[in-house]
């Protein structure tokens, strides 16, 4: 079958992406297979894991619960979008790091686009704001508790002026 | 999971969206937020031939104050209405709902007339529509057509939406009571998760402090959002201490009809609906009680 | 004795990960990260039957949509493989990737359909048509081993795959004298650690070399050798690249079906095919079911609260096809008597065939279950004499001055203080003020309670269970290994023989062989070598990679370091003992002058051959491949074995209140003991046990595989397994302590599967004391609200 090609023009991480694309063709799946930006992940693909959160015109949402064709005209920022310019960690990705926020990283994106939409909005959250703001994502390795200690850490660094 | 093929249209209005949905009838669905819609289209559970993506329509963004109601456009998300200040302030219970309502990264997305349409008998807005007596405005090619929302949910996933419809806005009754107090609370498994059962209760008080209207519903515990202005008869004119209030649970739990599922049986269900009616009773007078007598 | 003892340079230190950086910024490896050119995709078609006559499959109106390549069916497929690996001596319960003839639970895979793209694929899969006779099937384990159930496998004769009873020590003659016993029933249900990304698989065949290059998301021992033996290749045929990072595993990434599948297809077809199973298939039919047992407990002990023997039935329902399922009744062998000195066991372990998804391999293997069953045990011996449970614990353990300490079944617990590490947990909770809030919860008319388990994980993953369970198989080596180089530039690099699935096994090589060769980890690289150059792995389970990679590491980095020390001393003309090795540079004691530089020694191992002491090979590397310490042996006559060589040892502490008006749980406190020896990277031992905590949580209070009454899978998406979130994993707090093991370079001990086996017993035990104040208790996992309420209705079943 011939599917049917839709023209779609979105700027990712600051680039404008031009595509066309079948209209069946999520968010997720776009970023991954289309613009092989791969840090963006699949977990159930129905919307309760969280691991394909982006960040869609200033918000985070779940990549796997939208159609890439819808996006005509917006802004999306994926993981690889929140280093710094040269690539290296930001100080959110660098204390993932410092307090071991992680282990096999496959959920690791979402947290990070999760927390940093959070700090964004609240930059000092308490221990209960970090967890409702991660509360649609989940872990299978760590328990959480090392990724909210990252996000406090987060918070503190770059209230002393880490970028 | 992805979803079978399908064509797309994003329209440029309301209008145009109503032509479409009369052109191509049941094979055609309107997407706002999609958080329900999606992955039932990925699990290949619902698979429309065409799908009319109404998100960018500002007719259906809009939120106001008009006439005593808090009127809400249907595509307004739902992380909006959580901070738009008229509803903050004179909606409260939509409020106190939406920190029930899935996560941060759904509520983004997720639309506050998506969830109505899509009727879930366990989610919290459709539960406040009913409860406030909420008017739905559905909108065909042919014009509006106003649906109270309590005449609105039949089964799960069964509304009375044609398929030519959209929903265009909800008007929420904004009570304009000095002492109004109201309060939501639900038993999920986990938070975020879709309630087993949920319950929320308005309540008004009169200057001598005896109940001047009342509303309650039960989420959860009935094949549709569960209004039972039955409990509210009961409660009008009295005052709304803790023996009544039981007295009011117990007749909940009688008018309810759950069902059992994986997680819960009929019988667990009414016992929640019972504890939960009579929290959010006194948690709405204890709220109406707080505030000032004008 | 310190939190960690023993005076080394990297090891124990905070240290950040070598892994880490990658994944925060996106650059991670994954399977579904990989692209190879013209690449296909399978979806799959599934069985919607429990239990079903196949009789008649056309595959026509998929095969005629454009981008459709293939439609594999079990007729093709079984006929050109051959059946993968059975645990135990069942020939008849042939397993194979799809369905031939019959289905045997539904999700079953039945066709795989190969395509252009995955969306394709689904469309061709809907296509498949698929005429099914149902037949009788059996759900329940307990109604399938009597006489006369219907039979999963009818050729094998019984759905009993595996039944012994064992008996280890005087077991009659400890009941006949004890003053008391008790008999119980607990059922751990079937929940699994479910990692968020699914198994996935590229492979790729070459005509021109005849090899088949496979990536995947695996955690597997004989991977590779399992999958050219069903494929009918010779082991050299097949490569598969370890370098791939595996989202998540903890047991469950076996995916050798899958592989199977696909590196059946990808030869077949001459096209890189790959498969990533989407969440539905994950469930349904992956290697995604864990332990599913019905514990029969007796327990004899006396008035003051000597606990003598147990006598354990663990009936385990495997599903429809065991794998290495059998072999998790099998493992608990090792540490059946807990830490508790326990003089004898009988144990019954059977292995059931259901009309069920297939059991696989869960983290530990088999012994969080056993764990919950005896924890359950002590709680109900205390509650029995009134004693308290801490008090009738520490007077069971152990005690320290008796390690080496020989249990009933045949293996030693290496070395352990048990006491200790129970007294500092609960100094660090404060047990009198957690007592306290229980009682003032109580008090306020809330159900509240406090749990309690102290247990073992046994560590270093030995397959002795696999001798003991099938006679047939001899095997008694499981040995890791370590490859280090050090280049001509001076730079070390540490080669690894297995994929890694979060356990920062980078880290530990890099930090292992930084503390041997006295060079920082940070400058050393870790690379995994795909299996045709990999020397011998039995993969990351059974808590082994601490102990096994890190040993084989430091036996390598050894090896290199004695290199460097003949060097210098053929060269500077000094006795081997007269040399000092410091930060890689060695020099004469007491006379630096007489030194070489790293640099130097690196420059004539890899250059000057005529400096080279005799007999030494040109170059600077070495490996190691390390026999599992203690392992080698075959099980006696009566089935005593060691089992696994070390011990790790937890004692959880948790405070559970339960809401009466809603009887939902919440986790108050946590607070865990443990120890595992010497830690080698303290982020990642605490993370582990974070997340194993987090993994008890959730199969003890909300993670279910529920089956309806007509065998379907009730739980299938993430809407019903319901997995803990940050909102419902509390805060936890860690007390290390260390008591060394004596069989390892370092001391260290394992922890892959720490918290998540002793979790699931102490939030168990909790939920228990609080609802004991009724007269009520639940005995089995999860304890759902509904559970929990239908308890404080009186107990009637829903």
């Amino acid at each position: 079958m011939n599917e049917k090609l839709y023209p779609l023009s979105v700027t990712v991480n600051g680039k404008v992406h031009m595509a066309e694309v079948p209209a069946r063709l999520t968010l997720v799946d776009f970023l991954r297979d289309t613009l092989r930006l791969t840090g963006t992940h699949v977990g159930c693909e129905h919307g309760i894991c969280g691991a394909c959160s982006v960040i869609l015109d200033g918000a985070p949402v779940r990549s796997c619960l939208m159609f890439a064709v819808q996006l005509d005209g917006c802004t999306v920022t994926t993981i690889e979008g929140l280093t710094r310019p040269d690539g290296t960690p930001s100080a959110l990705q660098d204390a993932f790091c410092e307090a071991h926020g992680l282990q096999c990283g496959y959920c690791t994106p979402g947290m990070i686009v999760a927390s940093h939409a959070l700090l964004e909005s609240n930059p000092a959250p308490t221990e209960a704001e970090i967890r409702d703001a991660i509360g649609g994502n989940l872990c299978r390795c760590t328990g959480y508790q090392q990724i909210v200690h990252a996000v406090q850490l987060a918070a503190e660094n770059i209230a002393n002026g880490a970028k | 999971m992805k979803a079978a093929p399908f064509e797309y249209t994003r329209v440029a209005s309301l209008a145009e969206a109503c032509a479409l949905l009369a052109e191509h009838g049941g094979d055609a669905k309107l997407i706002a937020g999609g958080q329900s819609l999606v992955p039932m289209m990925a699990m290949r559970l619902a698979r429309p031939a065409w799908l009319v993506d109404i998100n960018r329509l500002d007719e259906l963004k809009h939120v106001e104050l008009r006439d005593d109601a808090l009127v809400v456009g249907a595509t307004v998300r739902q992380c909006v209405i959580e901070r738009n200040a008229d509803a903050v302030r004179s909606l409260p219970l939509m409020n106190k709902a939406l920190k029930w309502v899935g996560h941060v990264q759904t509520r983004n997305r997720g639309t506050v007339g998506g969830s109505i349409v899509h009727a879930d008998p366990s989610a919290e807005i459709p539960l406040v529509a009913c409860v406030l007596d909420a008017t739905l405005v559905l909108q065909d090619a042919s014009g509006p057509t106003e649906v109270a929302a309590r005449e609105f949910f039949f089964a799960p996933m069964v509304t009375a939406i044609a398929p030519e419809q959209c929903l265009a806005e909800i008007r929420f009754p904004v009570w304009k009571a000095a002492r109004v107090g109201c309060s939501f609370e639900e038993v999920s498994i986990r938070h975020g998760d879709f309630a087993i059962v949920s319950a929320c209760a308005q309540v008004a008080l009169d200057a001598d402090g005896k109940c001047g209207r009342a509303a309650l519903g039960i989420g959860g515990a009935s094949p549709f959002p569960h209004a039972l202005p039955e409990i509210g008869a009961m409660l009008e004119g009295r005052a709304l201490d803790d023996m009544l209030i039981e007295d009011a649970a117990v007749a909940v739990a009688d008018l309810i009809d759950p069902d059992g599922d994986l997680h819960a049986t009929a019988e667990y269900r009414r016992f929640l609906a019972r504890m939960l009616a009579m929290r959010v009773l006194k948690a709405a007078v204890a709220d109406a009680v707080g505030k000032e007598v004008q | 004795m310190s939190a960690q003892p023993g005076n080394y340079r990297y090891i124990g230190s905070k240290r950040r990960t070598k892994e880490d950086p990658r994944f925060v910024t996106g650059r991670g490896h994954y399977v579904a990260d990989i692209a190879l050119p013209g690449m296909k995709h399978v979806a799959l078609v599934t069985s919607p039957h429990a239990s079903a006559r196949i009789k008649a499959i056309r595959t026509v109106k998929a095969l005629a949509l454009p981008g459709v390549h293939y439609a594999l069916t079990g007729e093709e497929l079984c006929a050109n493989v051959d059946p993968l690996f059975v645990g135990v001596d069942a020939p008849r319960v042939a397993r194979y990737p799809l369905a031939r003839g019959v289905v045997r639970y539904s999700g079953e895979w039945v066709v795989a359909v190969v395509a252009d793209s995955r969306a394709l694929a689904e469309d061709a899969a809907e296509r498949i048509e698929i005429d099914y006779e149902p037949t009788d099937y059996i759900l329940d384990p307990e109604k399938a081993i009597l006489p006369g159930a219907v039979l999963v496998h009818p050729d094998h004769g019984s759905n009993v795959l595996y039944r012994r009873t064992f008996t280890w020590g005087p077991v009659e003659a400890d009941f006949a004298k004890a003053q008391h016993q008790l008999s119980f029933r607990v059922h751990w249900g079937r929940s699994a650690t479910v990692p968020i990304e699914t198994f996935g698989i590229a492979a790729q065949w070459d005509p021109g070399t005849q090899l088949l290059d496979v990536w995947a998301s695996i955690q597997m021992p004989k991977y590779p050798d399992q999958l050219a033996k069903a494929l009918r290749l010779p082991g050299n045929a097949v490569r598969v690249h370890f370098d791939v990072d595996v989202g998540g595993s903890y047991g469950v990434k076996r995916g050798i079906k899958h592989t199977v599948l696909v590196g059946y297809l990808a030869k077949k077809l001459r096209l890189p095919v790959r498969f990533i199973e989407d969440r539905l298939e994950n469930m349904r039919g992956g290697d995604m079911h864990g332990p599913d047992r019905i514990f029969d407990m007796t327990v004899a002990f006396d008035t003051d609260g000597t606990i003598h023997s147990l006598k354990i039935r663990a009936l385990d329902d495997v599903g429809a096809y065991a794998g290495r399922s059998p072999l998790q009744l099998g493992k608990p062998v090792g540490a059946i008597v807990g830490p508790y000195r326990i003089t004898s066991v009988e144990y019954e372990p059977i292995s059931v065939l259901t009309n069920k998804t297939a059991q696989e391999a869960v983290r530990g293997f088999g012994q969080a279950p056993t764990n919950y069953a005896i924890e359950s045990a002590i709680d109900r011996v205390a509650r029995h004499l009134g004693m308290d449970p801490i008090e009738l614990r520490k007077k069971n353990f152990i005690t320290k001055d008796q390690f080496p300490y020989l249990i009933p079944s045949g293996s030693t617990y290496d070395s352990g203080d048990y006491h200790t590490v129970l007294d500092k947990a609960l100094r660090a909770v404060d047990y009198p003020a957690l007592i306290a809030a229980r009682d003032a919860a109580r008090k306020a008319g809330r159900l509240a309670g406090v749990g309690i388990a102290t247990c073992l994980e046994p560590s270093g993953g030995n397959s002795a269970f696999e001798p003991l369970f099938n006679p047939k198989n001899e095997t008694t080596t499981w040995m890791d290994s370590c490859l280090v180089r050090v280049d001509i530039s001076g730079a070390v690099t540490g080669v690894m023989n297995t994929s890694t699935s979060g356990q920062g096994h980078e880290t530990l090589v890099a930090t292992v062989l930084g503390e041997v060769l006295e060079r920082d980890p940070d400058t050393i690289r870790v690379v995994h070598a795909d299996s045709l150059n990999a020397l011998p792995s039995n993969s990351p389970v059974g808590s082994r990679m601490a102990i096994m990679l890190g040993g084989a590491a430091a036996g390598a980095a050894k090896k290199v370091k004695a290199a460097l020390m003949a060097i210098a001393a053929h060269n500077l003309g000094v006795a081997l003992e007269s040399l000092e090795y410091r930060d890689g540079n060695i020099s004469a004691k007491g006379d630096a002058k007489k030194s070489l530089s790293w640099d130097a020694l690196v420059e004539i191992a890899h250059r000057k051959f005529h400096k080279l002491p005799p007999g030494l090979e040109p170059g600077l590397q070495a490996k190691f491949v390390w026999e599992v310490p203690t392992g080698g042996g075959l099980p006696t006559a009566d089935g005593r074995i060691q089992m696994y060589p070390c011990y790790s040892f937890e004692a959880h502490l948790v405070l559970v209140e339960i809401d009466p008006s809603s009887a939902q749980p919440k986790i108050m406190r946590y607070l865990c003991g443990h120890d595992c020896g010497t830690m080698i990277n303290p982020d990642i031992v605490h993370g582990m046990t974070y997340g194993g905590i987090a993994h008890g949580i959730g199969a003890a209070l909300y993670e279910k595989f529920a089956f309806s009454d007509n065998g379907q899978l009730a739980s299938q998406t993430f809407m019903d397994y319901l997995m803990p979130s940050a909102l419902e994993v509390p805060a936890i707090v860690i007390v290390d302590h260390c008591t060394p093991s004596p069989l390892t370079e370092f001391g260290q001990k394992g922890s892959g599967e720490a918290g998540y086996l002793g979790a699931p017993a102490a939030i168990a035990n909790a939920i228990n004391d609080a609802l004991a104040p009724l007269g009520a208790s639940i005995d089995e996992l999860p304890m759902t609200p509904l559970a929990i309420w239908t308890q404080l209705q009186g107990g009637r079943t829903p």
